[in-house]
């Protein structure tokens, strides 16, 4: 039997953090609780530990906590949750309290929330293609199983539309082989999280999908346990379940701005603006949870959206993030004003992974060929535009005038799909070529001739 | 023995440690977590973990193993995967699966496995010995001879030695020292990683690491035994350049130390390596090869030791006169794991919260490399390369700026070249090499005095070409002399043919020395010739649409066994084309001279205003 002793020893309450004295073996990470004059209770965990005193961060308000008459009892664990299969189709709380207020679960078992690191020797190397219906993805920045990418956006970017889009996209066609969401909102308004739960009502995605939802005016030190406890169900499904899992981690600017909270109230010394500098340390304990295990089935894919405060790559958050994950989509507010959805802006997108993920019999022999002309010709077709800006277009030559016209039809047709269009990436390739039969044969250097033979003009030669 | 009296992330707090000394490794808790003492202030010790802390609670036990934080060298160690602190992670995944567990202990090298042992040169009973010199070796791999040294501070006369077959703990010698004093060798040594080797004298760097990247051989070598930096924002091609190095690298020794980067990345040279050829053995890439990864989200003190586990064991093999090539990926995290520690010990913080400490690590950690001549006589070298990671790629953070005040060989990665696709992504115009001076005798010597001429005035083009094109940007190109015209489209090719270098393409990835000459050298022909039809009247717009351009566009298709031949032939056809070039405007000339023997200048056709 567990014996819990009550401590009535609180020193100090300061913003999210609570010191008890006359402690004497507190651990390290350890859960305590904290029991309010009012009966209510909440949860903290051990931040620091010595013989005498102890700092717990309270994973909720510290409103109502007073120093003579609130209790402290240290339970002997660190923070773990339960987890099993029955989670599917339910929705949490940031703390993993059940959200829907139906029936309990009977947990499989439990799991501490921070994981511990995959042993680099065992990891798998991720190769399989997902297809997420989106022809700026699947067709010029691949996303693999295993791999960590994040959406790189701005304040008043369609991201949520986006995310939505793929979640129900990618598990179309993964339905029949232990496909599962978990979907982790931190910080999300009431707003985004109604729109998210009723998408995936809607598709019927719902009942593959295991939502944690923290709200804009949820405590935010809850942000930081709410990736966690998504990325435990995870690795529970992936690892014991066998389930391809596709993480979503929407917005971890939220979380890194809770991370900020928190070391302000401990006095740390800040790095750039203010974050502290371990935020790359901490950071990478959440992205390097994605990844394929040597001998396991499933896999752990990320989706995470990073909004940059005012665009700015240079920010830490987008720097960081972009130092550690496999790539980086970055969606454009110029194209959101042409009124092309999905606004991916091709140029400075990057998937790392991509050429392990494609190719023949994976997707098709012309992939890596027809990703990188359409982007040198997009590139091309940018640099043409700025060009006619300053002398106007009739006084482009001829090469960069068919350019300029690539520039538009790309924008138009292959960047520009319907919200409800899922294209194949047979049906994404096709346009690519269509669009490629716009250059002259002599400007395809990037493809090979084999597939200039067999794809280039192909309509309109039949 | 002392207790736990405080816990905060890695660093712990002991008391009752009075007798243990810095740098110490410590056993902490209950789990014996392996640390290591950074502080001492009276009988407290300040330690860091380099495991995970949590659960430690105060009152748990701590124990000094009386040793400093060193890693383990003998026979089996090529081929490894390790963690920053030299743990075999094949061995700890089949200790705990495939999520690093707590307290896990394994031997860095296999205790079981025997080795032949076969005595040196000279080396028998009664033979007088000193500390570094060879006993004898070990055929480690089938290219690689392990040579077993005298450990440090060991000197006198051989009482015993035997040829046979051993596992790295049996006794092979004993060795009589001053006094009396006996000491038993094994194959196995241990070293403290903090601590520098020694060695006799270090010389000169003056022959090349031939990397098989041209941008770096040509245009900015390193030398073996010098040090190199590649700062760059992510997405710029760090990893991938340095992979291609530690792939093609004419070294008999690479370290690849993967310090708190992405964990696939590890994985991918792992499966990548063992399949791979190395150039000049064509024995696996991986027999030559050591990895230490300790990746962003494993514990972040461990990750402060695996640049210095690296260099200690680089420095080993330089000692048996191997030239050794380390990659550190990446230095910032190591600055930042610093940081880290730093700021939990509550120290003054220097630039940007990292401590004041800060160059003086970077610049003794870079010192660590060089060509020396080592104990046993042997010539070795250890060439480092760090790539730094400069936050939204602003070199005048302090890991940028501390790492640049020592190296000689700056590859300045450029975050537009990579966004235009344009890799590696080494800027031509900021990057520079110290080296070029030192080695000028050895390329005179292996490759020739065209290159070096060569080099010289493909440089002085491409810096040419930078300012054109500012010019071009606000008059147009039409606005220039033909020459100049002729000059842009040679810096076209310059970049495009030569310098762009695609690492996933089997035959690009790697150009021999031998290959690089005939490229440049042709396309230096194309460029003399381009400029003499230019300076004779020849039209830029007929020079830019030669058939010939095409074909030197695919020079680096060619198999470096065939390369000679379709280069010369491409050659012979630049000429013939410009002959027929210049034959064909002479008569042109001609016919227009006859046609309006008044040739009036026409004003040159400008862009019309828009």
């Amino acid at each position: 039997m567990k014996f819990e002793v009550e401590y009535s020893t609180i020193e100090s309450v300061a913003g999210p953090l609570v010191v008890v004295g006359k402690v004497k073996n507190a651990q390290y990470n350890e859960i305590v609780r904290i029991k309010l004059p009012t009966g209510e209770e909440r949860l903290g965990q051990v931040l620091e530990t010595s013989d005498k005193f102890a700092v717990v961060q309270v994973f909720g308000p510290t409103q109502g906590i007073n120093i003579d008459k609130t209790t402290v009892s240290f339970l002997g664990e660190t923070f773990n949750m339960g987890v099993s299969e029955n989670m599917l189709g339910r929705v949490f709380d940031g703390q993993g309290r059940l959200r829907d207020s139906s029936t309990g679960i009977v947990y499989s078992t439990r799991r501490d929330i921070n994981g511990e690191p995959i042993n680099p020797a065992a990891r798998g190397m991720p190769s399989d293609f997902i297809e997420t219906g989106v022809s700026s993805i699947d067709g010029l920045n691949t996303l693999v199983r295993g791999q960590k990418l994040p959406l790189f956006s701005g304040s008043g970017l369609p991201h949520n539309q986006l995310v939505a889009q793929i979640t129900r996209q990618a598990a179309v066609k993964g339905t029949g082989e232990g496909f599962a969401v978990v979907f982790a909102g931190i910080g999300i308004t009431y707003d985004d999280a109604t729109y998210f739960t009723n998408e995936f009502k809607k598709t019927g995605a719902l009942k593959r999908t295991v939502a944690f939802i923290n709200l804009a005016d949820d405590p935010s030190i809850e942000r930081i346990i709410t990736p966690r406890l998504a990325l435990t169900t995870a690795e529970y499904l992936a690892y014991e379940k066998g389930m391809h899992v596709l993480v979503i981690l929407d917005d971890m600017t939220n979380y890194c701005e809770a991370l900020r909270e928190l070391s302000s109230a401990r006095e740390e010394v800040p790095g750039r603006r203010g974050y502290p500098g371990y935020m790359y340390t901490d950071l990478a304990s959440i992205y390097e949870r994605a990844g394929i295990i040597k001998g396991k089935k499933g896999s752990i894919t990320q989706l995470n959206v990073v909004t940059m405060p005012s665009d700015d790559v240079t920010h830490p958050i987008p720097d960081l993030t972009g130092y550690i994950t496999e790539g980086q989509m970055f969606l454009s507010r110029d194209l959101v004003n042409k009124s092309i959805y999905p606004p991916i802006q091709p140029l400075g997108s990057l998937s790392r992974l991509m050429n392990l993920g494609i190719g023949k019999e994976k997707t098709r022999e012309d992939h890596r060929g027809v990703a990188d002309q359409l982007y040198g010709a997009y590139a091309k077709a940018q640099d043409a535009k700025s060009l006619s800006a300053i002398v106007g277009a009739e006084a482009l030559s001829d090469s960069d005038k068919v350019y300029l016209k690539f520039g538009d039809e790309f924008e138009g047709r292959f960047l520009k799909q319907d919200f409800y269009e899922r294209r194949t990436i047979e049906k994404t390739l096709d346009i690519g070529w269509e669009l490629l039969s716009l250059l002259p044969e002599g400007e395809l250097t990037r493809v090979k001739k084999e597939f200039i033979a067999k794809y280039y003009k192909k309509k309109e030669t039949k | 023995m002392g207790a736990i009296e405080r816990v905060s992330g890695p660093l712990v707090v002991a008391n009752g440690m009075l007798g243990s000394r810095m740098y110490d490794v410590v056993k902490v808790g209950d789990h014996g977590l392996i640390g290591e003492i950074i502080q001492l202030r009276g009988s407290k010790a300040i330690i860091q973990v380099y495991e995970d802390t949590t659960g430690l609670k105060p009152g748990e036990p701590v124990k000094s193993t009386g040793n400093p934080l060193s890693v383990e060298l003998a026979p089996g160690i090529l081929g490894n995967i390790y963690d920053g602190i030299q743990r075999p992670l094949e061995e700890l995944r089949t200790k705990s699966g495939a999520f690093i567990g707590k307290g896990l202990e394994a031997f860095a090298v296999d205790r079981k496995k025997r080795w032949k042992f076969h005595l040196g040169k000279g080396i028998k009973s009664g033979a007088h010995v000193k500390q570094g010199e060879i006993l004898g070796f070990v055929q480690e791999t089938e290219t690689i001879k392990h040579y077993i040294m005298v450990p440090e501070g060991v000197e006198g006369k051989i009482k015993s030695i035997k040829e046979g077959s051993f596992t790295v703990e049996d006794k092979i010698a004993t060795i009589e020292g001053k006094g009396g004093k006996t000491t038993t060798v094994t194959m196995m040594q241990r070293r403290s990683v903090r601590k520098a080797g020694t060695y006799k004298q270090k010389f000169r760097a003056d022959e090349m690491l031939i990397t098989g990247q041209r941008v770096a051989d040509t245009f900015f070598p390193v030398a073996k035994g010098g040090t190199a930096a590649i700062p760059g924002p992510f997405g710029s091609g760090k990893t991938v350049f340095q992979q291609s190095l530690a792939k093609f690298a004419n070294s008999d020794i690479v370290i690849y130390v993967g310090c708190g980067e992405r964990g696939n990345e590890m994985t991918e040279v792992l499966t990548e390596f063992p399949d791979i050829l190395d150039p000049k053995t064509k024995r696996p890439l991986m027999e030559r090869t050591i990895l230490i990864a300790n990746t962003s989200n494993m514990p972040v003190a461990a990750r402060e030791a695996s640049i210095y586990t690296g260099v200690t064991i680089a420095e080993y093999f330089r000692d048996m006169g191997y030239s050794v090539a380390l990659m550190a990926d990446s230095t910032s995290r190591w600055a930042e794991a610093m940081r880290e520690i730093s700021g939990r010990l509550e120290e003054m913080p220097g630039e940007e919260g990292y401590p004041a400490y800060l160059p003086k690590r970077l610049a003794e950690y870079y010192e660590r490399g060089g060509r020396v001549e080592a104990h046993s006589g042997n010539v070795g070298s250890v060439t480092i390369i760090g790539a730094v990671s400069p936050p939204g790629g602003d070199l005048s953070e302090p890991v940028s700026q501390g790492t640049l005040r020592v190296v000689k060989t700056f590859w300045s990665l450029d975050a537009s070249l990579a966004s235009s696709r344009h890799f590696p992504s080494i800027n031509w115009l900021n990057s520079y090499s110290l080296y070029l001076g030192d080695l000028n005798e050895w390329l005179l010597k292996n490759v020739g005095e065209e290159f070096v001429e060569n080099r010289k005035e493909a440089m002085r083009i491409l810096q040419r070409e930078a300012e054109l094109k500012d010019i071009v940007q606000l008059v147009g190109a039409e606005a220039l002399p033909d020459t100049e015209r002729v000059l842009l489209e040679i810096g076209r090719m310059l970049r495009e043919d030569y310098l762009r270098q695609s690492a996933y393409d089997e035959i690009d990835a790697f150009t021999s020395l031998k290959k690089q000459d005939l490229m440049l050298s042709t396309i230096m022909h194309f460029a003399k010739s381009a400029q003499n039809a230019a300076k004779s009247g020849i039209d830029a717009g007929r020079i830019t649409k030669m058939k010939v351009k095409d074909e030197i566009s695919r020079m680096k298709e060619f198999k470096e066994a065939e390369a000679e031949e379709g280069i010369k032939k491409i050659r012979g056809r630049i000429s013939s084309e410009f002959e027929s070039l210049s034959k064909e405007s002479n008569e042109e000339e001609k016919k227009e001279e006859k046609a309006e023997p008044a040739k009036q200048e026409k004003p040159k056709e400008g862009r019309k205003k828009g």
